[in-house]
């Protein structure tokens, strides 16, 4: 029994979500391994070569793998697929886009998003947005899985020597998607998925200028990424990528500073794992409170300013 | 070119689920159902291609219940031109759903497939994915922009330009049709159904298939052991002041 982890890197870096899905991985039991697919993606494969509990790391190396098309990291894996009984990613936008391209190749089953490893084929999922937790038996001989990072702990790296690097052939790829370009925002903060604080703000802050001009100094002030409810980001407040919540971005930060967001089932969904919730909202009947450690009942213009001078 | 759209029917986005007493599923009776939120933004992207002269045909699928057929008439009171259910009481996953429309999409021959990125019962976001594979073509998720090339009629060989939501923003792929896509959220705002559009819906085709009709074993590969009800987090206190909650996060929670 042999576990194969599908990294998840820029060629540079692997992303963190790939140290949990790594942890996954050693609590289905057997040998970890870990495939980096990329181009001049030497970097990567040698970062995986050093996470504890990785026994082989094999390094793929094609132009067309640069940008982790589904189409050619399914051919890519489904080449190896026979040596492994799991295969796993982590449940990112990359890992939701090909894992289940991998399972129907292989004709079985895929499991999404796992909180949990109870054995070797029984895993536990949340459904309907995180208002229902299922455990689930998968039947087939190969497990397909998507891991939800912010449930399992990062796997710890550098604590043992570097494992064996095998160079893997790269298999032939599909000519009929091709890459034209994405537009990452850059910035100095924490990724929002590995953020030990997150301060999120809602549609109650108005419009872009006032969310920036309040929001943005708080961040600064406590190193924190920056989140959005639905409302906000519908609203054209915040960036898409922002979004907190079921068909956003699932966290769990040590800290999340809600500010203006009502918390919307949808919503709550994506933060309710965090280790303490703060809540700040005039409205006392907003369903953000029923899920907070601390709730101030307040305006946020008034209030927010007032958190961030006293910090 | 012909846009195939597969609509699912799920628990409506505001109902509160409840966890059956005896753990075995969420209490589905005599609950509101609707058509999943982002199979109603698939279709409403099929009929904005109509009206741009791009797509000439929309079929819009289910698979399930006979009660889908409800689902269906919505999606033909939004545009789709015809409807075929593929009716089974059975349990479908989505792989058994990436089969059956992998069969009709061996009858249709589309030049866009169009599903919802996820549905918000299961929660899986696969089966778009699964049908691109199983039908050996180009997939696109979590679009937010198509342009299609205008060229052959039947779509074939024609390219598309797809852009689509990624961890930290957006990524465009080109993509040669025939090809599956699924919609996130900000692919469109789908339009208020009207009742004239739903009293002309009933007259519209709608075909019903067996799983049998297509050949497809449709067993589940997943076998459900419980469903729980999550943890639940208790409500915590309320603080007056943003000096006594700057006190309780510094010594009580020690989280700054």
């Amino acid at each position: 029994m042999t576990t194969l982890v599908i990294a998840e890197h820029d060629n540079a870096t692997l992303r963190p979500a790939t140290l949990n899905t790594v942890t996954a991985a050693a609590q289905c039991g057997g040998d970890v391994h870990v495939l980096v697919a990329g181009h001049n993606a030497g970097a990567a494969a040698a970062a995986a070569a050093q996470i504890n509990g990785v026994a082989k790391v094999l390094h793929v190396e094609a132009e067309t793998l640069a940008h982790g098309i589904a189409e050619n990291v399914t051919a890519q894996v489904v080449a190896l697929a026979a040596n492994y009984s799991h295969i796993l990613f982590a449940a990112t936008a990359s890992g939701k886009n090909i894992a289940p391209r991998v399972a129907a190749k292989l004709d079985v089953a895929q499991v999404s998003d796992i909180t949990k490893v109870i054995s070797a084929d029984t895993f536990e999922r949340p459904i309907y947005a995180g208002n229902a937790m299922a455990t689930v038996q998968a039947l087939d001989a190969i497990k397909v899985i998507t891991v939800r990072a912010t449930n399992f702990d990062a796997a710890a790296q550098g604590g043992q020597a570097p494992v064996a690097i095998d160079s893997v052939a790269p298999v032939a790829n599909s000519a009929a998607t091709t890459y034209v370009g994405s537009e990452i925002a850059k910035n100095d903060r924490p990724e929002l998925t590995a953020a030990k604080i997150i301060v999120s703000g809602g549609r109650a802050l108005g419009s872009q200028e006032q969310f920036n001009a309040i929001m943005t100094p708080l961040a600064d002030k406590l190193g924190a990424a920056i989140g959005a409810s639905r409302a906000a980001v519908d609203a054209g407040y915040a960036p898409n990528d922002w979004q907190v919540g079921q068909t956003g971005k699932i966290v769990a930060p040590q800290l999340y500073i809600a500010a203006g967001i009502s918390g919307a089932i949808q919503h709550l969904a994506g933060m309710k794992d965090s280790k303490v919730i703060v809540a700040i909202n005039k409205d006392p009947e907003a369903p953000i409170f029923s899920v907070a450690d601390y709730g101030l009942e307040a305006d946020l213009f008034v209030a927010v300013p007032e958190l961030t001078a006293a910090l | 070119m012909k846009v195939l759209v597969a609509v699912k029917r799920v628990v409506d986005y505001n109902v509160k689920v409840r966890v059956k007493s005896d753990n075995s599923a969420v209490d589905t009776a005599n609950v509101k159902m609707s058509m999943n939120p982002f199979d109603e933004i698939a279709i409403e992207e099929a009929v904005r291609l109509r009206e741009k002269g791009i797509a000439t045909e929309i079929v819009a699928v289910s698979c399930g219940v006979a009660q889908c057929q409800e689902t269906l008439r919505t999606a033909m009171a939004i545009g789709a031109d015809r409807a075929i259910l593929v009716e089974s009481s059975e349990e479908l996953q989505p792989l058994a759903v990436a089969k059956l429309l992998k069969a009709l999409l061996d009858k249709e021959q589309p030049g866009l497939v169009i599903l919802g990125k996820q549905a918000i019962d299961d929660d899986c976001n696969q089966t778009g994915q699964m049908l691109a594979a199983l039908a050996d073509l180009p997939q696109v998720t979590c679009a937010s922009k198509i342009e299609v090339e205008a060229g052959a009629s039947t779509g074939a060989g024609n390219k598309a330009t797809i852009t689509r939501e990624i961890d930290g923003g957006l990524e465009t792929l080109q993509v040669t049709l025939p090809a599956v896509m699924t919609a996130d959220l900000r692919l469109n705002e789908p339009r208020y159904v009207t009742l004239p559009n739903i009293m002309k819906a009933k007259k519209k085709p709608l075909e019903v298939l067996k799983p049998e009709d297509l050949g497809v074993n449709v067993a589940p590969r997943i076998k459900t052991l419980k469903v729980t009800e999550p943890p639940k987090r208790s409500a915590g206190i309320k603080v007056p002041d943003v000096a006594t909650l700057v006190a309780k996060l510094k010594t009580e929670a020690k989280v700054i």
